[in-house]
């Protein structure tokens, strides 16, 4: 049976990403090796820990720069993480410094909201209701 | 018989012509400041508008064409702001009784 073990957000600097997913988000470093110019870096939920790792991913191909920006000028979240309760995690948030582009929005059957995440991305928090 | 309203005032009447677009302001009404993202979920989850990115982009544009919405860069978003202002035009024109 196949499933998920890792996903990736490009991040523009591996130490600072580490900080704030660490730091801020609440999650924690799983696998940290050198991989060339970089490192296999990987955290993942203290709610998981044996769960899929998300890869700190250096976006340094040409490409990622554009991609990244024309993502971000629209608002738009290419990844998504499950918490509890948006509205409280927002709060949390905010009073740690994060930003977010959307506060937490009632969609009806998700609450969601988006933050960025200082490292060129921009990250969902949803919660079905 | 000759409208001679100006081009502003034909933006405006044609920005409000079309249903879509007063959604996008009825949800700008109640949250001002979104990227295009969550203009797109609000249509989309809370209306069943099933429009495309680009299609929404265009209805922001004409929206901004009116006055009706102001697009500004926070940073490397671009948020989008609603003015009632230049709907003053339309009770500057045909004035309503405030007793009424």
């Amino acid at each position: 049976m196949i499933r998920i073990n890792v996903t990736s957000v490009l991040v523009d600097d591996q130490a600072k990403a580490l900080a704030f997913y660490t730091e801020k988000l609440g999650f924690q470093k799983k696998t940290d090796v050198p991989a060339g110019e970089a490192r296999w870096l990987t955290v993942v939920s203290p709610a998981d820990p044996d769960g899929v790792e998300l890869l700190l991913e250096p976006d340094g191909h040409p490409a990622a720069g554009a991609f990244k920006e024309a993502l971000a000028a629209d608002g738009i979240p290419w990844t998504q993480f499950a918490v509890d309760d948006v509205p409280a995690e927002v709060e949390r948030l905010k009073a740690l410094g994060v930003h977010f582009t959307q506060d937490a929005t009632d969609l009806g059957p998700v609450v969601t909201a988006v933050l960025d995440d200082t490292c060129g991305n921009l990250i969902q928090l949803a919660a079905m209701t | 018989m000759v409208d001679d309203a100006g081009p502003a005032d034909a933006a405006l009447f044609r920005a409000l012509a079309d249903a879509t677009r007063r959604t996008i302001l009825d949800e700008l009404t109640e949250r001002d400041g979104q990227t295009l993202f969550e203009i797109c979920g609000r249509l989309s989850v809370r209306h069943g508008l099933t429009s495309s990115r680009q299609a929404i982009s265009q209805h922001l544009a004409v929206l901004e064409e009116a006055g009706l919405v102001h697009s500004r860069r926070e940073g490397r978003h671009k948020l989008h702001h609603l003015d009632t202002g230049p709907l003053r035009a339309v009770v500057e024109r045909w004035p309503i009784d405030p007793t009424e």
